[in-house]
């Protein structure tokens, strides 16, 4: 990437060029101001300077002292800054200067120390303070200069001394110019630009700092963090996470990023899964096809011969062992054809005992091989149920291969029960679907609790708003909560999608008298609960009335090692495997997956190193 | 020259043409045998059969191209087919393709034995029925009844109500048996699937035919009249004589791989 099209160089350039102008806009004013302020300054103190040199020569005027008033102008403009003082008569003639080449010129009207008053045509015989001062500049390359000048008017004094100089008409008799040089104050100026274009610099260059550090952590960070990860997904490492633990936008994108490595990874093996299945079933359809014909050959042939040898009990029964052993054969590769068309499920009312018999009798080489003993204990008059038998078989196949690597080599117990028992439909019935009173599901597939699509709720509280998950299960209480509130305050419900409320004010719970919420259930009533949320009532009129549910349940323990409690809650999980390279991790979220199928429940309990009992329910009613 | 033997038969493996060969011969039926369906093709252009037993799986044509390009010519000798790759689609493909028997491979002497003979039996049937002579030989086949759905000529089902389906046997696979001579049925609770072997009718030569199921379900009662007089079931095949009353499994999708019997008539 070129660096003018890096988002940090180009975040620096644009608040650069904004630095630069507010700074530009700023320091133009301050100068300004502060240079008004230092002239003006000087404008006082040489008004004032002027107005004293015309004060203390007045008495050396009148008596005509001329060389003393030379001597005050030339000590006064000894001070630094003054760079010339001197007298004008009234015809313009200098008559006192302390440059004493100027001694003696004529001046014309439109000079600058008699510009002032002379501008217009007629002379001004009066000159307020601020119009006798002016800023010119003697040359264009020389420093500026400040000029005061102060007319000397006629007093009673003049006209009336001895000498009799001057007439009582005249009003000006000369004036007194003072310039002072404002090199300075030009300086000063000059270091103030240079301060702020210094600070404009220091200013750039600390932001540009900053926004760099800022931009590396905020942006240049994840966001290379982000293209590594897809370049890992790229080439196929579909196990890589960002796990960002920040919470802002980036954050969020790196969330949703895992969140979409998780669904493609989970798609590609489902994808390699089914892709599996279908190869293994193509290779089972090859190879039955192949072994179907050369066992055509010997059936045909040792039933002929069969057929033609009825005289002769000897051959007859040899040739009867021929037949009956290629008939198994013939049965051998059907059941192989079978397992290929696992694939398209077929349910029918099954027996579970003759499943988990069917089961055995695959495995019961490698139950031997083991050293397990297996115990059956299944209960009477145990009720049919509508299942896939294959997949069903593939349940059991599944737990008792977990079992026997559970046991390994040296030998142990697998006990298989089954029962029939009835089961309360609170905290075991499953809320699958909900909606509003305007019918919009309620139901969150991606929010999952204990793997079950949650109902999500909006929630207000106070001033708060929030969401609340609800356990999916009917009488179960482990909801989610999106919001804060106290336990045992009203929540108010509403609809996500259309804001209906969900809390019916005229109904109150019996028992702690709170309003309820009602979720309804398409074609099965309604669910009641407790808007208080430490209340645990939950009503289902229509499922309570139907009573307790028939349930087929199948006990399969072993005396194997066990699973670590740590892990118990995740073994459902796709893709968690214990057996490392061994397993696909598939096996028991398979099963998981078929048993909810079936609307049945599947849960585990273990001890380590004791063993690991599975226990599933399959309901008996279900079509 | 026009030749004319019993049965054509066409595999691309030479030992399970011996193997036919050799059955049909013990079963005094003359034959001729290719090994792929344009070299049957040829041997149809010269000479007339009975009856076809092909294979399904074979290189570049198989037996289903082949069944289509018979039609095509309208040449209607009946057909039996086999395949290693027996699954119940095939099964039921090969019926509704218009085959009259699916003999799934391996099969014994006895088996394939009694396919023979149905299908010879249909031969000389089907051959009097196109042969505008039914008034002379009083012959009758009773059609399957409309409304009514059939598994090529094996079976047929009807949906009663409270949702459970009637299943039977057709006329036409019952005249191909000849005489009857018991049944044997499954008992109450068991499943039968779509294109399995639902009952067995032994003949009066101790043949065993097999009819397969025309749809899948849990079998909830079995016609006992049928196991106390057998003839009620050629008697009326489709009302009087039905065999299991069943709840299926899946009707709907099942039902479309039947062929209705309301285009029959």
């Amino acid at each position: 990437m070129k660096i003018f099209e890096k988002i940090g160089t180009r975040l620096i350039l644009t608040v650069s060029f904004t630095v630069i102008v507010i700074i530009s806009v700023f320091a133009y004013f301050n100068i300004k101001s502060h240079s008004d302020n230092l002239i003006s300054e000087v404008e006082r103190h040489a008004n004032q300077l002027s107005e004293t040199v015309k004060n203390t020569m007045q008495f050396d005027m009148l008596l005509n002292n001329r060389e003393h008033i030379a001597r005050v102008i030339k000590t006064v403009a000894k001070e630094e800054g003054i760079k010339y003082i001197r007298i004008l008569n009234k015809k313009g003639e200098i008559i006192y200067s302390t440059d004493s080449t100027q001694l003696g010129l004529m001046l014309d009207k439109k000079a600058e120390s008699c510009y002032a008053c002379h501008s217009e045509n007629e002379p001004l015989q009066k000159l307020s303070i601020i119009e006798r001062t002016r800023i010119f500049k003697l040359h264009s390359d020389s420093s500026s200069t400040l000029g005061v000048i102060n007319p000397i008017y006629n007093e009673q004094s003049c006209w009336s001394a001895d000498c009799h100089a001057h007439t009582s008409e005249q009003t000006v008799l000369g004036v007194l110019d003072i310039t002072v040089n404002l090199k300075e104050v030009e300086r000063l100026t000059n270091n103030s630009k240079m301060d702020v274009a210094l600070f404009a610099i220091i200013s750039i260059i600390v932001i540009a700092i900053i926004l760099r550090i800022l931009v590396n952590i905020l942006i240049q960070k994840p966001v290379r963090e982000l293209l590594q990860a897809t370049n890992y997904v790229a080439v196929g490492n579909l196990s890589h996470r960002i796990n960002s633990s920040r919470k802002d936008e980036i954050g969020q994108l790196s969330d949703s990023f895992d969140n979409m490595i998780v669904k493609l990874s989970e798609a590609r093996m489902q994808l390699f899964q089914s892709d599996k299945m279908a190869s293994i079933g193509r290779l089972a359809a090859g190879v039955a096809h192949e072994i179907n014909n050369p066992l055509t050959g010997v059936l045909t042939y040792s039933s002929f011969l069969l057929k033609r040898v009825k005289n002769n009990p000897e051959m007859k029964a040899d040739l009867e062992v021929i037949v009956r052993e290629t008939k198994r054969s013939r049965e051998i590769v059907k059941g192989l054809l079978d397992f290929s068309r696992q694939s398209t499920p077929k349910k029918g009312s099954i027996e579970i005992a003759e499943v988990i018999d069917n089961t055995i009798a695959v495995i019961s080489n490698q139950l031997k091989i083991n050293h397990i003993t297996l115990e059956k204990n299944y209960g009477k008059n145990i009720p049919q149920i509508m299942a896939d038998f294959n997949q069903i078989q593939q349940v059991f196949l599944n737990l008792i291969i977990n079992s026997i690597d559970a046991i390994g080599k040296t030998g142990g117990t697998i006990s298989i029960s089954t029962k029939e028992i009835f089961l309360s439909p609170y905290g075991t019935f499953q809320i699958r679907t909900a909606t509003c009173q305007n019918g919009h599901s309620l139901m969150d597939e991606k929010h999952k609790i204990d793997g079950l699509p949650s109902i999500k709720l909006k929630a207000k509280y106070a001033k708060n708003e929030g969401f609340i998950h609800l356990n999916p299960i009917y009488g179960n209480h482990q909801h989610h909560y999106g919001i804060q509130f106290k336990e045992d305050e009203i929540i108010h419900l509403f609809c996500p999608q259309c804001g209906v409320t969900l809390v019916d004010e005229n109904k109150t719970t019996p028992t702690c008298g709170a309003p309820i919420y009602y979720l309804t259930i398409p074609d099965n009533g309604k669910v009641e609960g407790c808007t208080k949320f430490n209340c645990n009532w939950q009503r289902w009129d229509v499922v309570d009335s139907a009573g307790d549910i028939k349930f087929v349940e199948i006990k399969l323990s072993d005396t194997g090692s066990g699973i670590e409690p740590k892990y118990l809650s995740k073994i459902f999980e796709p893709f968690y495997s214990t057996k490392g390279q061994k397993g696909t991790g598939l096996g028991l979220s398979v099963i998981w997956g078929i048993i909810n199928n079936h609307k049945g429940k599947i849960s585990v309990d273990s001890t380590l190193n004791e063993g690991t009992t599975f226990t599933i329910h399959l309901p008996v009613g279900y079509e | 020259m026009n030749k004319k033997y019993d049965i054509l038969v066409i595999d691309d493996e030479e030992v399970i043409i011996n193997a036919i060969n050799m059955i049909a011969k013990f079963n005094e039926y003359t034959t001729a045998s290719a090994k792929n369906p344009t070299e049957a093709l040829n041997l149809l252009n010269e000479s007339t059969f009975n009856l076809i037993i092909t294979d399904i799986m074979m290189p570049k044509m198989d037996g289903f191209q082949f069944l289509e390009i018979l039609k095509q010519k309208k040449i209607k000798t009946p057909m039996i087919m086999t395949t290693g790759y027996s699954t119940l689609e095939n099964a039921v493909k090969a019926l509704n393709y218009g085959a009259i028997a699916f003999i799934p491979k391996p099969f014994t002497f006895e088996e394939l034995t009694s396919v023979f003979k149905r299908g010879i039996e249909y031969s000389k049937i089907s051959n009097k029925l196109f042969s505008r002579r039914i008034s002379e030989d009083l012959l009758s086949i009773i059609p399957c009844p409309p409304k009514y759905y059939r598994l090529g000529f094996d079976s047929w089902m009807n949906e009663e109500f409270e949702g459970t389906v009637k299943i039977g046997v057709t006329d036409l696979f019952l005249n191909s048996i000849g005489s009857l001579g018991s049944i044997d049925l499954m008992s109450v609770d068991e499943n039968i699937y779509q294109g399995n072997t639902a009952l067995k009718i032994v003949d009066s030569n101790e043949y065993i035919h097999q009819v397969l199921s025309p749809i899948s379900g849990k079998i909830v009662s079995v016609n006992q009249k049928i196991l106390e007089n057998i003839n009620l079931l050629a008697k009326d095949p489709y009302f009087e004589g039905w065999i299991y009353k069943i709840i299926p499994f899946s009707l709907i999708s099942e039902t479309n791989n039947l062929t209705t019997c309301s285009l029959d008539i």
